[in-house]
């Protein structure tokens, strides 16, 4: 019955979305490409897979940033096409998902504007998923509080402003603080969201989000180690809609260095894990790549289930990680640097 | 060259005098300027082989700093527009001093840093640790290509001063000098000359003043032969009258 009724409106997405995750590169794919010598062999074996012949237009010689670009064109055009076909709600649950592309845009616009830089240069930069329709008209506030007021209220991303960022702040915050702030708030109220959609969808992506969150926590905890960020600043940056809160994220605020929010995650037996097999030396996974490869074993198990939006949010983030893996690949290539390689993180 | 080439000079014993003091002076610069270019090919050379050492340096390290960009990028995704809108200033200037080698001042490149990171932050939700050491990794690479600028440039101005000390060496010794030396050969010679034919002179003032008073001598002989003793005449001044007493 429920299967029934999901399928009358987002069947067709979920079965599309489906398809194109069998396009997702896979352990043999992966290991062709690291044999790679040149960036034309490179190309030569995406044109194998259901990349097709994306590249065929690039002029020689090939620049890892055009093969960078074209891979998010592609992903873009994907994420685009499902995008228009989808009803509520499934169409609010992926303009969710491009919010937080629309935060790093703001981001990006913001502080060109604060620094007098030309809107014209500046939009071409953004994030396609990101783009919004206020966007070109963040150059006519010429001021941090005409920012405010004229354009950021009427975006998508308003209600996360009026929670936590006044007017002032505009001027006087770090950009990266303000960034983090927005997507704490992006995060909470995405997983309100998915908490009310209920059923699968809660279940699969409330996962999903509450391990962003408490990644987030911890990362901003052990990036924060001798910057000027205060205690109470960085406690102000933890999403609260993980398996961290409250408990794990008041300890974290009071972490001093790597050992204690070590100490932290081992009363969390899944975060324990992550800690006991990075390691800092040269050869070791650090622990955002470990981070990394439970983020994508969490959006593989997205699969499993059926009748739910978590597949969506998990192809756009495989596809991501996906890019960045063919990018990393051909950075190696294109430097000879080949040590390091087989550091990709395998999807499938 | 011609063996005519010399100075257009009056050949004399002052004139002597005087292109034999240039022709020191000459001789003392040249060693002077010798000594002043091997000095600076020292240098040249040192510089040389450092600018080697720190090229072959600067390639590993460029190449780990655009290794870790690669790292930084695979964690953090496309971080480059907001760092690139965030810069106001930079953070690593350049300071330039003096250096004196034999007279040549030669810039000298030192970097310091200024005013503390302007976006200390960056990277703060995924790909800090990746962020910091990809900007250890610039900026020793920075840091290296200062260091190679200033040698580079020390390079290219003792270069040029060496080329033209040894220009000037090389003037000195095959123009100047042999054009003095011949304009001296060509007044000795000259003078040498001179005093021939001043020798010659006073044996040809000689031959004649012989030959009148051989002259003289033969006239006297014959008038003393024709009974004439001129030498015995009586002088008419010598007859003494008596004096006349009143």
């Amino acid at each position: 019955m429920k299967g029934c009724i999901f399928n009358i409106d987002a069947g067709y997405l979920e079965g599309l979305c489906r398809g194109f995750k069998c396009g997702i590169l896979k352990q043999a794919d992966y290991l062709n490409l690291v044999q790679c010598e040149t960036l034309e062999d490179l190309k030569l074996h995406l044109q194998g897979t259901d990349y097709g012949t994306f590249l065929a237009n690039e002029p020689s010689p090939l620049s890892v940033s055009t093969i960078d670009d074209k891979l998010r064109e592609k992903l873009v055009i994907e994420f685009q096409h499902l995008r228009n076909h989808s009803v509520e709600p499934l169409s609010t649950f992926l303009d969710f998902i491009t919010y937080s592309y629309m935060i790093d845009n703001i981001i990006l616009l913001i502080t060109g504007t604060l620094h007098q830089r030309p809107i014209s240069e500046l939009i071409p930069k953004c994030h396609p998923l990101g783009s919004f329709e206020q966007m070109e008209a963040i150059h006519v506030a010429a001021t941090p509080a005409e920012l405010y007021n004229a354009v950021l209220v009427d975006t998508p991303l308003a209600p996360f402003f009026v929670d936590c960022i006044s007017e002032q702040d505009l001027d006087e915050m770090n950009i990266e603080i303000i960034r983090n702030t927005l997507y704490k708030a992006y995060l909470e109220a995405f997983y309100d969201f998915c908490k009310q959609i209920g059923e699968t969808t809660a279940d699969v992506m409330c996962e999903i989000l509450a391990f962003e969150a408490d990644r987030r926590a911890i990362i901003i905890t052990i990036n924060s180690f001798g910057t000027e960020l205060s205690k109470d600043d960085r406690a102000k940056l933890y999403p609260r809609c993980g398996k961290l809160n409250p408990d794990g994220l008041a300890a974290l605020a009071r972490a001093d260095d790597y050992e204690q929010v070590k100490a932290v995650a081992e009363y969390y037996a899944e975060y324990q894990a992550l800690f006991e097999g990075a390691g800092s030396n040269v050869g070791d996974k650090t622990l955002e790549d470990k981070f990394f490869e439970h983020e994508v074993s969490l959006n593989v198990h997205a699969f499993l289930q059926q009748f739910h939006f978590g597949v969506f949010y998990s192809y756009l983030k495989l596809k991501e990680q996906e890019c960045r893996n063919i990018v990393w690949i051909s950075e190696c290539v294109a430097q000879k640097h080949r040590a390091k390689i087989d550091n990709y993180i395998p999807i499938f | 060259m011609s063996g005519k080439d010399r100075l257009a000079i009056f050949p004399s014993r002052g004139a002597q005098m005087l292109i034999k003091a240039r022709l020191a002076g000459a001789q003392k610069g040249h060693g002077l300027l010798k000594k002043k270019a091997d000095a600076l090919q020292v240098r040249f050379r040192m510089i040389l082989s450092k600018i080697i050492e720190t090229k072959t340096l600067m390639g590993e390290v460029m190449k780990e700093a655009a290794f870790s960009l690669a790292e930084a990028k695979f964690t953090t995704g496309d971080f480059n527009q907001v760092v690139l809108q965030n810069v106001t200033k930079a953070q690593i200037k350049i300071r330039s001093k003096k250096d004196n080698v034999a007279g040549v001042t030669l810039p000298i490149f030192e970097s310091y840093t200024d005013g503390t990171d302007t976006y200390e932050l960056a990277g703060l939700a995924r790909g800090g640790q990746q962020l910091t050491k990809l900007k250890k990794n610039f900026q020793s690479a920075v840091k290296l290509l200062v260091e190679l600028a200033s040698l580079q440039t020390s390079f290219v101005t003792l270069d040029e001063v060496i080329k033209i000390t040894n220009r000037r060496v090389n003037a000195i010794e095959h123009v100047i000098i042999p054009r003095l030396e011949r304009t001296l050969a060509y007044i000795i010679s000259e003078l040498d000359e001179l005093e021939r034919e001043e020798f010659y002179r006073l044996k040809k003032i000689q031959d004649k003043k012989k030959i009148i008073k051989d002259k003289a001598e033969a006239r006297k002989q014959a008038a003393l032969l024709a009974g004439q003793d001129l030498a015995n005449a009586a002088n008419l001044l010598d007859e003494g009258d008596e004096d006349l007493l009143f």
